[in-house]
């Protein structure tokens, strides 16, 4: 027991604070990118006060929240109200478990790897809904709605558009999906499966609940919808959720389609030789920050949705393109057609079963 | 170690399986049920079907519980006319606790389910993968079945849409509709004068 918990637990915990500190501060420093860029965007300066160029306006914000008093509203529901800010960071962190950021650099290597994903993040609408109600506040709980509304359909298309990506792949194993995207950009999966891409990542963008997709939020229409009763650190928990989900979401984008930590110069002679020093944790923190930095434009570009669209664009413009998509993938990958599906052991195995 | 981690989760599930039909607030007692669902999917990963525990978590715990709750949410029962009728219903309830008593120790009894019945489940090697036997199994040998309970699901799924979209009257929106409004469909520029605004009015009316 006692030889357990030192061999076993203390290297774990260790390692899995090698990935949430580093998370943590990316979250920090994501919440000061966003607001420079936006602010670039509609040509204004952003956060320029706190320390050169505004660079410590986030240990400040985070300093304000933490020193903030928590209200509890009056006829809420105490216990499970403390309960959902918890419920909302715990599947935004466990899912990290799973995310191969180099070869062999993987906290869990489980072989239901983007299914564990998929479960996880899918459970994380809990501290959404469960806010919602427990603030007993008419906003709050219909924020809460929109939410459980929007995430539930959004996952359909999501789960369809990796299922693709499974196929692809063969495998279910993080690692392996990423390894069968060997071979340079042209091999990565977001070409033959442009369109599962694109589903994925707006549906990633619905799932957060980010703009253009945040009715759950909607400043203009329900305050701020599921939040709005939270104050200091509670409500500080609830935005560490949100972004959280977002540097999951841009990274999953990457391994999934754009070949996690392989280099983009693969297979191009002068160039692979180039770059070959450069570690892989590198190219996917570089492809996730373009994905992050997608989400930030969209943000600054569109207006909010109304709910009906949003609704609509995901049953019945989505989900079919994804079921489309994946009897495409599966037709390519049973005859073999193109060059990027790595031939799989598919054929064999069913022999072997029968 | 092992058994301790099992004998936890399984007291936690037993509790919360007790706390759904004992809490009184209906979404308290949901919530448990979700806390039940993870522990049980918890326990499944002991007998390596690490594809059924995480399947379990994403449908029952995922999806189909947060849909669960926001009916029951949206439901805002009372929470004392639940009471009523505990009395009345009382020695039923008896009646049907007891027969279900019988029939578990008929089917669950040590003579059928015991150790010596069931054996332990073998041992796995090294690199066996749960999700893959899974996948073998279900698309050959069983095909069929899975086939037909897919297509039996897909009916079901038809036949409730169906059955809400029986009333006549709904409101929608035709999309196609909204695309096509143009300016002039919704904006009328009416040009007054300062000076006279009522003679202005009049003309423009003519």
């Amino acid at each position: 027991m006692f030889d357990l918990i030192i061999y076993t637990l203390f290297p774990n915990v260790g390692l899995i604070l090698l990935i949430i500190v580093p998370l943590m501060l990316g979250v920090a420093y994501l919440t000061y990118v966003e607001r420079k860029i936006i602010g670039y965007i509609q040509v204004r300066i952003g956060p320029n006060r706190v320390g050169p160029f505004g660079l410590l306006q986030p240990i400040a914000d985070g300093l304000k929240l933490a020193l903030k008093e928590v209200i509890f509203p009056a006829q809420s529901n105490l216990y499970l109200f403390l309960v959902a800010p918890v419920l909302a960071i715990g599947p935004a962190l466990a899912a990290w478990a799973v995310m191969p950021f180099d070869a062999g650099l993987i906290l869990a290597t489980i072989d239901a790897g983007l299914l564990y994903i998929l479960a996880i993040t899918s459970m994380g609408v809990y501290g959404i809904v469960i806010a919602g109600w427990a603030s007993n506040s008419r906003y709050a709980f219909l924020g809460a709605l929109r939410s459980a509304a929007q995430v539930v359909s959004y996952e359909i298309a999501m789960g369809f558009s990796l299922v693709g990506v499974l196929i692809a792949a063969g495998s279910l194993n993080m690692g392996e999906i990423v390894v069968a995207q060997e071979g340079g950009i042209i091999n990565w999966f977001w070409l033959p499966l442009f369109p599962l891409f694109i589903v994925y990542f707006i549906s990633g963008v619905a799932e957060t609940n980010r703009a253009p997709f945040d009715m759950a939020e909607g400043e203009s229409e329900i305050v701020a919808g599921f939040h709005v009763e939270y104050s200091g650190m509670a409500f500080a928990v609830f935005f560490l959720a949100e972004y959280a989900d977002m540097i999951l979401i841009s990274m999953l984008a990457a391994v999934m389609f754009f070949g996690g930590w392989l280099s983009p110069f693969q297979g191009i002679p002068g160039l692979e030789k180039l770059f070959s020093w450069v570690p892989g944790l590198v190219w996917l923190l570089s492809k996730t920050c373009i994905f992050l930095f997608f989400y930030l434009w969209l943000r600054a570009t569109f207006p909010r949705y109304r709910y009906d669209q949003v609704m609509r664009l995901g049953w019945k413009i989505f989900i079919p393109v994804t079921l489309f998509w994946l009897v495409v993938v599966a037709i390519a990958q049973v005859y073999d057609i193109g060059f990027w599906f790595t031939e799989m052991e598919v054929a064999d195995t069913l022999v072997q079963g029968v | 170690m092992q058994h301790l981690i099992f004998y936890s989760f399984a007291s936690i599930l037993l509790f919360t399986s007790m706390m759904v039909i004992i809490v009184r607030n209906p979404v308290r007692a949901a919530l448990c049920l979700v806390l039940s669902f993870f522990t049980s999917a918890a326990i499944w990963l002991f007998l390596e079907a690490e594809f059924l525990a995480i399947t379990l978590v994403l449908v029952y715990v995922g999806a189909v519980m947060v849909l669960f709750l926001f009916v029951v949410m949206m439901l805002d029962i009372a929470e004392t006319p639940l009471q009523e009728g505990f009395t009345r219903y009382f020695h039923v309830g008896i009646f049907v606790a007891f027969v279900i008593t019988i029939e578990m120790i008929a089917v669950l009894g040590a003579s059928h389910f015991g150790l010596g019945i069931l054996p332990s489940p073998i041992e796995h090697p090294e690199g066996y993968s749960n999700t893959k036997a899974l996948g073998r199994l279900l698309y050959t040998i069983y095909v069929y079945p899975f086939e037909i309970s897919a297509v039996i699901l897909t009916v079901a799924i038809v036949a409730a849409i169906t059955l809400t979209l029986r009333k006549k009257k709904r409101k929608t929106q035709d999309p196609a509709d909204q695309i096509k409004v143009c300016r002039e469909d919704r904006i009328r520029i009416v040009k007054m004068s300062v000076a006279s605004p009522q003679k202005d009015n009049e003309e423009v009316e003519s």
